[in-house]
């Protein structure tokens, strides 16, 4: 029991309580979280399964509209599909890619950044350029390029099965750089510091001193890093499945509500296109907030 | 190489530096090497310093910012490898590879460093630190043998047994210091190497340190090479005392020779320094100088500029440690007989 | 004569989550005109805090909750962050630890010297510059015309340690705040650097409150002693008898804890356990618990300063209860 009273005791958890819109905003990521796990068993029936869609409920309004149905709650797409369940599925989707291509970028990106901080020379070098390189081109066209090589060499029944893969692949090579980046300085900083040179003194191999002492002692910055990337990562989602190139349509996410929406837009069917943004809004907003929140904690000089 | 003949000793040193060097290349941008035909400036750190520690003896090296003492410790416990010169430890030499990484040296050397806030891992709790080196080098045959000797270690050093539990943080440099110096006790180690290690202590606190370190001294059979700039303790704790000054070793002496004779100009600027806290009124010889930049050393002898007895040879040669009295000195001055 | 400086019933406290924290607790001492008072103490006494607190520069949260500090008569703390303003640097000047934070690395130091002359002088740009030469040279800076444009990187640190006690007496301070001025600094420089305070202070008759954990230090230069713990004035007197007959059980425990050349000892005499840490001071007299001495009085009352039997000096401790004031 004592952990846990130094849980509840720790200053973590009092400047979170102090601060309501951080609440707020965790209160609806979890719920947010909640509901994509729970979605099967919350919605009406499973959007992603072309065999319970009847296409004659196609571009019902929602509820609180004159013709909506009670089943479709937030109206349903061309296809018969209901919106608030593809946001449910689509949230998912969202979700599992944002956080998976982040914590991509994170494995990558800490292990090169602490090799390169903390040994230095050549290999440093090297990290470096090629971090620098491809921080020249941005994220959403890199995550495009791989994409575009993945479609090009996948069959289709491959592509389908695999698109969340090749998309949390290429989010996550777009981020590493900067994970790298901010590990490598805290590794150059630990290196000098006395405690490595008494490991050192008896003889641990470099390696294990990186992954044991290097590490854990680089990592708060980096996960910082993580909650502005898991938003972002999440936009680049919607952005590429919006054009077209992100999760196939019959898995739709809710860039891809958001394509199909907008074609019907100015011809009356506005929810098609609405209600995903807004979900879309308010997730990487609540995120974004928890970040906003993590990181002024763990900023020592705002203590 | 010549030694003080006041302890003729009886058996093999424990540690025997001979002329010991460790240059630094600084980098340059690579631009102006190229276009500029700047060669890389070399940083003299240590050059050429030669001593021996008999065992169960503290030998202190003694001097000022930039004078190499604490780059002496850290090559004699591996961090750099020496440019030139032998260590030789228990007899056999450092320089062989295979010895340097071997079981036998690592385990019987150990270090202390100055800065408790950076010489213990803020993430690990405080028995993983200690068990650190009995861990690495397979001492404990199981986990209880383990658990037993991490608290044998800390009671050893004046802490409690669950101490063990909690991070470094929640203590203070002092108790810290102690840590440290459970950890390198973990190894049974002979020899301790120690950096300035109660240089970051309030006075008191350091005094603690001190008597700890000395009743392990003679509990334990350790030797230690203590480093510091502090003539004070350094005349409570050593037996020898070497002084450095720009990379060289001015004086090496006993401790009561040095502290009552002292011979090298530099030796007597730094004990003129001595606190006067007996207020006993004691003139004090005007200082003149600064410790010079270390990469553009002065010719000849490196104190000439500061000394009150250079000669016109002081600005040319470079002076080796002679046997005089009962200590070694290097200095023309004394050689020549012109001290005053 | 009325004192230079008047501290009286300082409390220095800093708001937590957990409570109040003091840092200082009700102390009073005084500085005359010229004269040197060495505060010294360990890390965590409270020394660096007063200082800080005397020139204006506590930082939030800290705040002074009770007292006075009254300077040439007049009231300074609480005083607006403008009228404190000039007299920072005008009539209190301060040097602190480290050089090399102390000064601007951008500037050079005849443009640093130059800009804190004419902002608490009337001296124009071009005379202020002369006596900026003046104040190099006065402080010991070899060829003061030549170094004067150079940066503080191109100064060694016990150079640089002089350009920051020359911008700490270019408006003629009555009174310096030395925070530590010698501890970055090789030992053969300490002492140089100490010759040079101590000259200008007699020369300009400049009272310093010199703080510091190095009792080497302050018996080159103090007057008078102030010796704190915990947040309390432990001791108070003349350097030679704080020094030589310590009044108070810690600072006789301080004095024997030094090592000294010229005395061999087995085993230095110290004292048991550490100072407490702000949130965990003992009720009573906050020393009582590592004191060698101590009775039932001091673990529940708290001591003030009282006279000790000696002219001047004064003690916070029990043993000298009831003693009348010499003289």
């Amino acid at each position: 029991m004592g952990w846990w009273r130094r849980v509840i005791d720790h200053d973590i958890l009092y400047s979170f309580t102090r601060s309501w819109v951080t609440m707020l905003a965790a209160f609806i990521t979890l719920f947010i979280i909640i509901t994509s796990v729970f979605a099967p068993w919350l919605t009406t029936h499973d959007p992603f399964d072309p065999s319970s869609l009847t296409l004659t409920d196609a571009f019902t309004p929602p509820i609180w509209v004159s013709g909506g149905k009670w089943t479709y709650p937030l109206g349903s797409d061309d296809q018969g599909r209901d919106i608030l369940s593809t946001i449910m599925f689509g949230n998912r989707i969202s979700l599992l890619v944002g956080f998976l291509s982040v914590l991509l970028a994170m494995l990558i990106g800490v292990t090169l950044g602490t090799v390169s901080g903390y040994i230095g020379g050549w290999l440093d070098s090297l990290i470096m350029r090629l971090a620098d390189a491809q921080l020249t081109v941005p994220p959403i066209l890199i995550a495009l390029l791989i994409n575009g090589v993945a479609r090009a060499s996948l069959t289709r029944e491959l592509q389908e099965g695999m698109a969340i893969y090749v998309l949390v692949f290429s989010i996550g090579i777009a981020a590493w750089p900067q994970y790298a980046r901010v590990t490598r300085s805290g590794a150059m900083v630990e290196r000098n510091k006395e405690y490595i040179a008494a490991s050192r003194v008896i003889g641990v191999h470099p390696v294990m001193i990186m992954l044991r002492h290097i590490v854990p002692n680089v990592m708060g910055p980096a996960l910082v890093l993580a909650t502005i990337g898991v938003p972002l990562a999440i936009i680049i989602e919607a952005t590429l499945s919006f054009l077209g190139v992100g999760v196939p349509p019959t898995t739709p996410s809710l860039g891809t509500l958001i394509r199909i929406g907008n074609e019907f837009l100015f011809s009356g069917e506005w929810w098609i296109t609405i209600f995903p943004a807004l979900a879309l809004v308010v997730m990487v907003l609540s995120v974004n907030l928890i970040g906003d929140w993590l990181r002024d904690t763990f900023n020592p000089k705002l203590r | 190489m010549a030694r003080t003949n006041s302890n003729p000793p009886t058996s093999l040193p424990l540690l025997q530096v001979q002329d010991l060097s460790k240059y630094f290349v600084l980098s340059i941008p690579w631009l102006s090497r190229i276009f500029g035909g700047q060669s890389p400036p070399i940083l003299r750190a240590v050059d050429g310093v030669s001593f021996d520690i008999q065992r169960g003896q503290t030998f202190a090296l003694v001097g000022e910012s930039g004078c190499g003492k604490s780059t002496v410790a850290r090559v004699i416990v591996g961090l750099y490898a020496p440019t030139r010169g032998e260590i030789v430890f228990q007899g056999r030499s450092l320089g062989d590879p295979s010895f340097r990484s071997s079981r036998v040296s690592l385990t019987r050397m150990q270090m202390i460093f100055q800065d408790p806030y950076a010489s213990l891992d803020p993430r690990w709790r405080v028995r993983d630190i200690i068990a650190e080196p009995i861990k690495a080098f397979g001492l404990a045959e199981s986990r209880s043998v383990l658990r037993e000797r991490v608290s044998d270690l800390l009671l050893q050093v004046g802490l409690s047994p669950g101490d063990g539990e909690k991070y470094p943080h929640e203590f203070s440099g002092g108790q810290r210091q102690r840590i440290s110096i459970a950890r390198a006790l973990s190894s049974h180690p002979d020899f301790l190497v120690c950096d300035e290690p109660t240089s970051a202590l309030d006075v008191s606190v350091q005094a603690q340190i001190l008597n700890l370190m000395k009743e392990l001294q003679t509990r334990l059979g350790l030797t230690y090479l203590f480093i510091s700039h502090n003539l004070a303790v350094v005349h409570h704790i050593s037996d020898h005392v070497g002084v450095m000054y720009l990379g060289r070793l001015c004086e090496v002496a006993p401790k009561r020779v040095l502290f009552s004779d002292p011979q090298h100009p530099y030796t007597r600027l730094l004990l003129d320094t001595l606190p006067d806290l007996d207020l006993s009124g004691r003139r004090r010889q005007p200082v003149t100088g600064e410790v010079p930049n270390p990469i553009h050393p002065p010719s000849g002898c490196a104190f000439h500029p500061r000394c009150p007895s250079a000669a016109d040879r002081c600005r040319v040669d470079n002076p080796n440690p002679r046997p005089s009295q009962e200590a070694l000195v290097a200095c023309h001055a004394v050689e020549e007989g012109r001290l005053k | 004569m009325a004192p230079l400086l008047k501290v009286d019933g300082l409390r220095i406290e800093f708001p937590t989550r957990r409570g109040v924290l003091v840092a200082v607790d009700d102390i009073s001492f005084s500085i005359d005109k010229g004269e040197v008072l060495g505060v010294v103490g360990e890390s965590g006494a409270g020394k660096s805090i007063t200082g800080a607190a005397v020139i204006g520069l506590l930082e939030p949260p800290g705040r002074i909750a009770r007292g006075n500090i009254r300077f040439e008569g007049r009231q300074v703390n609480g005083l607006p962050q403008e009228a404190m303003r000039r007299i920072r640097g005008a009539k209190i000047g301060a040097i602190f630890q480290d050089p090399l934070t102390s000064l601007n690395p951008l500037y050079s130091i005849g443009q640093q010297l130059v800009e804190t002359i004419t902002t608490h002088t009337d001296l124009s740009p071009a005379r202020a510059r002369a006596r900026a030469l003046e104040l190099l040279n006065e402080v010991g800076i070899p060829a003061a015309e030549r170094r004067i444009d150079s940066y503080p990187h191109e100064f060694s640190g016990g150079m640089r340690q002089r350009v920051v006690i020359a911008l700490a007496i270019c408006a003629n301070p009555r009174l310096i705040i030395a925070d530590e001025p010698t501890t970055a600094l090789d030992v053969s420089i300490q002492a140089q650097i100490i010759a040079l305070l101590r000259r200008l202070c007699h020369e300009h008759r400049t009272a310093i409150m010199l703080i510091t954990h190095d009792m080497g230090v302050i018996a080159e230069m103090s007057d008078r002693v102030a010796v704190m713990y915990a947040g309390r004035i432990a001791e108070i007197g003349p350097l030679r008898d704080v020094v030589k007959t310590p009044r108070h059980p810690y600072t006789a425990g301080l004095m024997d804890s030094i090592p000294r050349v010229g005395e061999e000892k087995e085993k230095l005499s110290h004292i048991r356990g550490s100072m407490p840490r702000l949130q965990e001071i003992p009720p009573g007299c906050p020393f009582h618990p590592r004191c060698p001495e101590t009775f039932d009085r001091c673990r529940e009352e708290r001591p003030d300063l009282m006279p000790t039997g000696h002219p001047n000096q004064d003690a916070s401790c029990w043993k000298f209860a009831g003693t009348v004031r010499h003289g």
